[in-house]
């Protein structure tokens, strides 16, 4: 067992790697009734080609999310249902990189405890249960062609890179899905729900050792193999498309401008490179940069515009955009002020103020269970600490966020996506 | 949690409640007023118009300037419908005073900004900035157009102004693109002015701060308020379902059908209202969401909500459109279920403990309490949490029965894909 303080955040962290090879991790949090469990694999919408007993496979788009749907289902029942019993309030989700499931609960914590790590473990399906789910995914999936945000993101990924896996939608398409069979969902379960490719965090006031205890007991023995995933060649540094646009019923229209970043390295260069890169975002048109001040009583953006750097495996890059009636305007003022800080520098005085705004800003996000408990899953699965965030703070200077941005920043990295207004007919 | 709600100031009341816990304080500041179609537009457009200079800070980067030097506290805008009343104002956080690097006060500037931002505007020759109140119109505009963009939100918007379209409960809380066109800088800073001294005014703080400081910390930021004649509130009209219920179909190109259903509560038992709506369609262990997506797969989500102030139950479903009725009665199947006592203990175990545990750990978000308490002063209800918390324990099933035979169907809005026609 291995406790970490972090006095900067009146927090500490307790870690513990079980026999099996899983990863523990609790955040003591005292004076709170909620307790909070998140159990993930390293298994996301990415991870589509990968190695099966010597043999390379490749699984339709959207099964990472399709086996998140069924692994709910067990021999006795649902496991939603049980842990709803107990009124816990048990969710999932699958991202591009990972599978997390968790609940919240203020009773009997580790009755839940024991039927997520179960549930989660152990799979479960037959040949109708798993055509069933079809009509559910499917509605989801039309559920997401219709927002307009999915949408506008899922172009710009699908602009900006041509080989990687990031340009697949995480829950694939009602064609994709079609081909999934209980014995897939077997295979990827084998293959990646292994305790050495998982990682459980607890957050609450809870007592460690018991949960230790209680993984050791109901989880399976067995590591589980090394993986070896393909994440497809290597993307050249521009963006496949340049532009791309499409029409829907929405009522004004929204972009999202992209810039393709490198891959990142592992490590806690990865957590630096990461906070490198929202510093720069924020710096160059976060909330309180001149730049968005400008283009916000211009009207070309409203408090809908966001901006952020976003690290996925194998592929990076930045991010932003909102509502706008003139998306090329506000891709040509970014890249203009991108120019003009690295001409002119970042001033003094701004650089400090923004500083301490982010690191307020992550302070704040302490308060939350579910952020801590994502940021500790995505630091176990990328080799860094996410508490550490105050010396990586610490360790940025001034040059780091000019250099990310004349770097990156530029038109040649850039792709547009915007989605306008249906013509009336 | 030892919550304590004192008038701190003639028609200001502050609902203060200690928590060590966190590593912030939230605190907020509302004018609460009727919510009324003439007024409704004005009221979400004037706390933007605010937000936008100060006279000590007369632009979005000076005040992003002082909003980041007090560590990224931050103090938005805010404009909520509780009932039938609408309640504006600001929110705000700030990271407690040991995180600052020399280990300064933020909760009193921050609160001191929020003071400003209400009674401090920058103004021109006694109107609001010409540019601040057209560019607001323009983004409020906007705002309540981009409701169609999320086909679920507009459809639930849509229902309840088909079913309330004679009552304050149908006007949106950003009130309609029509009024908002309409208004001018002048009447919009007359409208600010009349409503700041005759409208109560909710102050709400949780954190570790003492309650002596808040007091001090609220009042010193507020000393400025005028205060008036207070505006009379009207009480929450409820009406009974009419005899057949209203059908409206509309139609837009979208893959997904929307299906929302509108219903009266004629029962007054809010807590056996609560659980029938808990077990009906308000949990991830309920009818709707068991049968109505788990079993038969009719759609990707199927729940329902109650207003308790104003005694309706919506229904919230996204369908294909060629599965409407199929849908439509096994909603109304699950509903029938519920009122006649047709569930499983585990059912109404499992609803109970849900909503226990949710009023439980509502004391570990600052902004759920706060969000709590507004709509419990808002619309003139005093329980806490723990108390309604008895209040669900002692629920019996009969009650239960009882409570949701009061439920009638009042109108179904259905939004349809054009492929289905």
């Amino acid at each position: 067992m291995n406790t970490v303080h972090y006095p900067r955040l009146g927090d500490q962290a307790i870690w513990h790697t079980l026999s099996n090879g899983l990863p523990v991790c609790v955040i003591p949090k005292q004076g709170y009734s909620r307790k909070y469990a998140m159990f993930a694999t390293r298994y996301g919408g990415m991870d589509m080609r990968f190695e099966k007993d010597g043999e390379w496979l490749d699984t339709p788009a959207g099964i990472a999310h399709y086996l998140e749907h069924k692994m709910f289902d067990t021999a006795e029942g649902n496991a939603l249902q049980e842990l709803a019993k107990n009124g816990a309030e048990p969710n999932a989700f699958t991202s591009n990189a990972m599978t997390a499931y968790y609940y919240d609960s203020t009773e009997h914590f580790f009755e839940n405890l024991k039927i997520l790590l179960s549930f989660v473990s152990v799979p479960y399906f037959t040949d109708e249960s798993v055509a069933k789910e079809q009509g559910i995914i499917g509605q989801e999936i039309g559920m997401i062609e219709d927002n307009p945000e999915w949408q506008v993101y899922k172009n710009l990924m699908q602009c900006l890179y041509e080989k990687s896996p990031a340009r697949v939608p995480v829950a694939g398409s009602v064609e994709s899905i079609s081909h999934i069979t209980a014995q897939t969902l077997y295979d990827c379960h084998k293959v990646f729900y292994t305790p050495s490719n998982m990682c459980l965090v607890v957050v609450g006031d809870v007592e460690a050792e018991e949960v230790y205890r209680l993984a050791e007991e109901v989880l399976p023995k067995e590591r589980g193999s090394e993986i070896c995933r393909d994440y497809g060649e290597d993307e050249v540094p521009v963006p496949r498309h340049k532009e791309y646009c499409e029409e829907m019923e929405v009522s004004m229209p929204t972009f999202l401008v992209g810039f393709k970043c490198p891959n990142a390295p592992q490590g806690m260069e990865r957590m630096r490179n990461n906070v490198i890169g929202d510093l720069a975002c924020d710096i160059l048109m976060g909330d309180s940069s001149p730049l968005f001040a400008r283009l916000y009583s211009e009207g070309l953006v409203n408090g809908s515009f966001g901006c952020a750097y976003d690290l996925l495996p194998g592929v990076a890059y930045v991010y932003a955009g909102g509502d706008s009636n003139d998306p090329v305007a506000v891709k040509e003022a970014i890249l203009a002020e991108a120019q003009r800080l690295v001409k002119e520098g970042i001033e003094e005085d701004y650089y400090q103020r923004v500083r301490r705004a982010v690191f307020g800003t992550s302070i704040k996000s302490l308060n939350s269970f579910e952020s801590i408990a994502v940021s500790m899953v995505e630091g176990c699965f990328n080799g860094f600490d996410a508490y550490r965030f105050p010396e990586v703070f610490d360790s940025i200077s001034k040059q780091d966020l000019i250099d990310f941005i004349r770097d990156h920043i530029c038109e040649e990295s850039a792709a547009l996506s915007v989605i306008k207004p249906k013509e009336a007919e | 949690m030892n919550e304590i709600r004192k008038e701190i100031m003639q028609n200001v009341y502050l609902t203060y409640l200690p928590a060590k816990k966190f590593k912030t304080s939230c605190f907020s500041a509302h004018l609460v007023t009727p919510l009324r179609k003439d007024t409704a537009s004005y009221n979400a457009l004037f706390p933007a118009v605010l937000h936008r200079g100060t006279v000590r800070c007369p632009d979005m980067e000076q005040l992003s300037a002082a909003m980041d030097r007090l560590y990224g506290a931050q103090i938005s805008p805010t404009v909520r419908k509780r009932g039938e009343t609408q309640c504006i104002g600001f929110v705000g956080t700030v990271v407690d005073d040991h995180f600052a690097l020399g280990g300064e006060r933020l909760l009193e500037p921050a609160t001191q900004l929020m003071g400003e931002l209400f009674l401090d505007p920058v103004t021109r020759g006694g109107r609001f900035l010409p540019a601040y109140v057209e560019s607001e119109k323009t983004n409020l505009i906007d705002a309540i157009r981009s409701i169609r963009n999320d086909k679920r939100d507009w459809a639930d918007l849509r229902l309840l102004q088909e079913m309330c379209a004679d009552e304050p409960y149908g006007i949106s809380r950003w009130g309609d693109e029509e009024t908002v066109k309409k208004i001018n800088n002048q009447k919009l800073y007359q409208h600010y002015q009349s409503i700041l001294p005759q409208s109560r005014m909710e102050l709400f703080y949780c954190g570790s701060a003492e309650e002596r400081r808040v007091v001090d910390a609220l009042t010193e930021a507020f000393a400025a308020l005028c205060r008036g004649k207070a505006v009379e509130m009207e009480s929450i009209q409820r009406y009974a379902a009419p005899s057949e219920p209203r059908y409206v179909t509309e139609t837009m190109d979208v893959t997904q059908g929307k299906l929302s259903m509108g219903f009266r509560c004629g029962s007054n038992d809010v807590p056996a209202l609560i659980m029938a709506n808990l077990m009906f369609g308000g949990s991830s262990n309920s009818k709707l969401f068991l049968n109505v997506r788990e079993k038969l797969s009719l759609c990707y989500y199927a729940s329902s909500s109650y207003a308790r102030s104003k005694g309706i139950l919506t229904v919230s479903s996204g369908i294909e459109t060629k599965d409407y009725d199929r849908a439509y009665e096994e909603i109304m199947k699950q509903l029938a279920a519920v009122q006649n006592g047709d569930w499983e203990d585990w059912e109404l175990d499992g609803a109970r403990s849900t909503m226990l545990s949710a009023l439980q750990s509502m004391d570990d978000s600052q902004s759920a309490l706060e969000n709590f308490y507004l709509g419990q002063v808002a619309t003139g209800q005093s329980e806490t949490p723990e108390e309604l918390a008895e209040q669900i324990r002692a629920v019996t099933p009969e009650r239960i029965c009882a409570a949701a035979q009061s439920i009638a169907l009042d109108t179904v809005y259905f939004l349809k894909g054009k492929e289905g026609e």
